[in-house]
């Protein structure tokens, strides 16, 4: 199905069952912990044997020498890996490192070895006795100090390195009100709970790995093209995701260690991360420094904006697109974007949870405040002064939709926005100097392509597959309830199969793009399974109604299940796009509102409410999606207040590399939170008229944070994350 | 590796270790009684009781008692988040208590009796502290999930025998649950999906209803 013009009435539109609230269908698994997650598959082949992986104790140079004698001889041990027994490998083009380093090193705790034997403590004591001589070269890890050798990264087609629209400077310069300033974000870490883990089986030239990632087809290829083996060679499969956020959008070194493990000891070899290796082996959120200017007129109308953004990566990585969401949030007839990118030998920059809005949005909205400030406007009104319901870079080019001052509005309300002292730090609660903050929330609604296959049987039980994943996004459950509405039955008559690489290849996880894309190929599925339904019962497709476990025709009334009586009946489609995302710019929206409370003395930050007012389409499941959009705000908290990887700019690496020292938000951290869905469809982004929510959560609410701690205390801090270190000595008197 | 026995620890070495890290003392004596990492693996005899069955196990006395239950018993529902006490994704219950499975050894177990995921409920019988954490949606990827409802089953229980917390705002009467001490004890069971709001709504609600 081409899905190229806006969409018209369907059989989602009914909302008997997407839309509403339901519990999650694979939720009594995950809550009895029989959902088998990747390194918990013991029973789908017999004789696993265990590895354990050796990092690289430098950021950069050569391994001069490496001694597996002592490792080898040691019990239980099967084979040991290094760049040498695997021989030539290959890089999946999504990679900017090698996952299997050796000779070169290219960041520190890069794998080097795999160490595979009988048991897991086995193979951890075997992999202590390697012995490895480094010839340790000269390494560039600070951003700051690389940021004046930052070069012009390559245009991609989505998002320009550069842009420029009238006059920036020339606006900037006359503009009777400016604000010019720095604001830095840190690298940040996925940290989610399950390592990255997997089981590798060999049978043959045949390969079955059991993984943890967030895009099966991406996994594929990539895994086939770093052994240079066929695709088809190649199963992945990838049922239950411990968290990803981004961090498991890849190939990583446990999936090709388990499947060079396996080669080699001629066993299935299961493999996971360690812990204190996964912040420097993996992926992170590359640290910013952005300036923004704004120029405005006296009565606040934006005439100028300009957005740079520094960022840093491994030879051939890319830039963090930090200025993303400047092209598109707030009207100004002159306005520019910049990025820059230094080479840095830290570990691999990429996608974490919003990459480019997420730092982008911590910088962008205090801006915002200061320049509310500033002007001495409301700093929603302000915002509101600045809508646009246009893409400002090319105002013929409309939103499909945008309510992002209705978003403001219905919070202010709820949150009691009018009680807000306008001058900082005249709120106090005993302790605490109290404040409130506001930030705009704003994240693109990507689409993807994505396919399924619908089955009916003779028991009126319908099984959808598609390779689609669920990270605790809630994929099974909308998936589920897209079925159970386009073919009238209960939940308890659909069956979801996710993550596996024999089924159709769905849009996978990531950018916000998976819940509306992959129920949408759902959907294109399920209207070839009407239709062949109509078909067999000898009805017109179009005039049958699907309702209540029965197609109904005229006067005709016959259960679904009738249809399968003679064997199984199957839609398959994929669901592709025209060019509706180029004609109308399709964003999702929301507003969010932060109170904290900062100890006088001690400077220290409490959250004490969050609300965010989201505009994303229609909501498929109102209580998944909630738990999506304070999952990301908790996540945003932390980046506010906690989250940094500290860089050890002598060694280059990330010190903190476990979960008692990379802090990420805990219980005792994050208050109740209230989310507010404004009631909405968008037939611009596709049949099920659904937007991205995954994401749009934790943009902006870093900049909340900040705001309410400036509100409190009048001290503006530019340089995430916001410790009481930097507020301290600027604390207004305590008495 | 030298046979530990050869091991020469001279008397300003053993200062310099001892002074460097004051809370081991006795370095060098332990250091005599640990098992060589190399060599065949030292097998111990342990049983205990896992969900109200009997378990004998002769398992390597370096196997974790996380370890023991997903690798050996294939009690997967107790998951391995960090392996060194830093999440709280391995918390199970041990003759009532909770603990971090992942920071004691198989070993140390004889006799005991320990309660896992699997033990408080099934998927088609479940619990009412997991039946509140579907209804609540406390959780989003699930791999947090089992510690966080052990660790919520004990904790009610803590609080229940006046156990207090750093919360609690008065030490001499019982403590009583409420957000701030469910939010304060349950602060060792991290969940990076972030569904601490919904999580704190679910043990609410089954503490009420324990009343």
């Amino acid at each position: 199905m081409k899905f190229d013009t806006p969409a018209t009435q369907n059989p989602i539109d009914r909302q008997t069952v997407v839309g509403q609230p339901r519990d999650r269908v694979d939720g009594p698994l995950k809550v009895s912990g029989t959902a088998r997650y990747a390194y918990e598959q013991h029973d789908v082949v017999p004789n696993q044997a265990y590895g354990y992986v050796l990092g690289a104790a430098i950021a950069k140079g050569r391994v001069s020498s490496i001694d597996l004698k002592s490792a080898k001889a040691a019990a239980g041990v099967l084979a040991v890996v290094t760049a040498k027994e695997a021989g030539k490998l290959g890089k999946g083009k999504r990679n900017t490192a090698k996952l299997l380093g050796g000779p070169e090193i290219d960041h520190y705790h890069q794998a080097i070895a795999l160490v595979v034997a009988e048991t897991f403590e086995q193979a951890r004591a075997a992999a202590s006795l390697i012995r490895v001589d480094y010839a340790t070269g000269r390494g560039s890890f600070d951003l700051e100090a690389a940021k004046d050798r930052a070069t012009k990264p390559p245009d991609e087609d989505s998002s320009p390195t550069d842009t420029s629209v009238g006059d920036f400077s020339g606006a900037f310069a006359k503009a009777p009100v400016t604000l010019d300033q720095t604001y830095t974000t840190p690298d940040q870490s996925h940290a989610m709970m399950e390592p990255h883990a997997s089981l590798a089986a060999w049978e043959g030239e045949k390969l079955t790995v059991w993984t943890s990632n967030q895009m099966v087809d991406w996994g594929v290829t990539d895994l086939a093209q770093t052994l240079g083996i066929p695709k088809s060679n190649v199963r992945l499969v990838s049922p239950f995701i411990g968290g990803g956020f981004g961090g498991k959008l890849f190939l990583r070194a446990d999936v090709l260690l388990a499947a060079l493990g396996a080669r080699a000891a001629k066993r299935p070899v299961k493999v996971a991360l360690q812990r204190p290796l996964m912040i420097n082996n993996t992926t992170h959120r590359p640290a910013t420094i952005q300036r923004i200017r704004v120029g405005a007129t006296k009565d606040g109308k934006i005439t100028a904006i300009g957005h740079e953004s520094w960022s840093g990566d491994l030879p051939d990585g890319g830039p963090e697109v930090a200025v993303q969401q400047t092209r598109l949030l707030y009207a100004g007839a002159n306005r520019m974007t910049a990025m820059r990118l230094a080479v840095l030998d830290l570990p691999e920059g990429n996608a974490m949870r919003a990459p480019g809005e997420a730092p982008g949005l911590m910088a962008l909205e205090i801006a915002m405040d200061e320049m509310a400030e500033k002007l001495g406007i409301d700093p929603i009104a302000f915002r509101a002064l600045n809508d646009t319901q246009v893409d400002p870079e090319k105002p013929k080019r409309p939103f499909s939709m945008r309510r992002l001052d209705e978003c403001f509005k219905v919070g202010a309300d709820r949150f009691g926005w009018s009680r807000r002292s306008a001058r900082p730090a005249q709120s106090r609660d005993g302790r605490w100097l109290v404040g409130i903050g506001a930030a705009a929330a704003f994240r693109n609604n990507l689409v993807m392509k994505s396919a399924a296959w619908v089955r009916l049987d003779a028991n009126g039980i319908v099984t959808v597959e598609t390779d689609m994943t669920d990270i605790g996004t809630g994929s099974y459950t909308i998936i589920a309830q897209t079925a159970a509405e386009m073919l009238g039955v209960g939940l308890d008559k659909v069956v979801v199969r996710l993550g596996d690489s024999t089924f159709p290849v769905s849009a996978g996880s990531g950018g916000q793009w998976g819940g509306n894309s992959s129920t949408a190929g759902v959907y294109a599925a399920c209207i070839k399974l009407r239709e062949a339904v109509a078909q067999k019962l000898g009805i017109n497709s179009t005039e049958a109604e699907f309702a209540d476990g029965e197609v109904r025709a005229g006067n005709r009334n016959m259960p679904l299940a009738q249809a399968a009586a003679s064997g199984p009946l199957v839609g398959e489609d994929i669901l592709e796009y025209g060019n509706l995302d180029k004609t109308h710019q399709q964003s999702t929206f929301g507003a969010h509102f932060v109170e904290v409370g900062v100890d006088v003395a001690t400077a220290e930050t409490r959250i004490r409410r969050m609300l965010a007012v989201c505009s994303a389409g229609r909501i498929l499941n109102p209580k998944t999606a909630r738990s999506q959009v304070i999952g990301a705000m908790t996540m945003g908290a932390g980046a506010a207040l906690m989250e940094e990887l500290a860089v050890d700019s002598r060694r280059g690496f990330f010190v903190n590399h476990d979960l008692a020292s990379y802090e990420v938000p805990v219980h005792a951290d994050i208050p109740h939170q209230e989310v507010i869905f404004l009631d909405e469809t968008d037939p611009m982004s596709s049949p099920m008229k659904a937007k991205g929510v995954g994401e749009l959560g934790i943009c902006g609410v870093g900049s909340a944070v900040a705001n309410a701690i400036y509100n409190a205390t009048g001290i503006r801090v530019r340089d995430y994350p916001i410790t009481l270190d930097k507020l301290l000595e600027r604390m207004p008197d305590a008495a | 590796m030298p046979d530990p026995g050869e091991i020469e620890l001279n008397r300003r070495a053993l200062m310099v270790a001892a002074g460097a890290c004051a809370a081991l003392p006795a370095m060098g004596a332990n250091a005599r009684s640990q098992p060589a990492p190399v060599g065949t693996p030292v097998l111990a005899d342990v049983s205990f009781s896992v969900n109200g069955q009997q378990h004998a196990l002769a398992i390597d006395t370096r196997t974790t008692l996380l370890d023991a239950l997903r690798e050996h018993l294939h009690l997967t529902g107790t998951k391995k988040g960090c392996d060194h006490g830093q999440c709280g994704a391995c918390t199970v219950i041990v003759d009532g208590q909770r603990i971090n499975s992942c920071l004691t050894l198989a070993i140390m177990h004889q006799s005991a009796s320990v309660t896992t995921i699997e033990g408080l409920g099934t998927a088609d019988n479940l619990h009412p502290m997991q039946a509140a954490f579907v209804k609540h949606d406390g959780f989003q990827c699930g791999y947090c999930t089992p510690g966080q409802i052990c660790s919520g089953v004990a904790m009610l229980d803590e609080i229940k025998a006046g156990i207090p917390s750093h919360v609690t705002a008065d030490l001499t009467t019982a403590a009583a649950v409420s957000e701030a001490e469910i939010r304060e004890r349950m602060s060792g069971n991290i969940c990076r999906c972030g569904a601490y709001s919904n999580i704190v709504e679910a043990m609410t609600e089954v503490a009420g209803r324990q009343g």
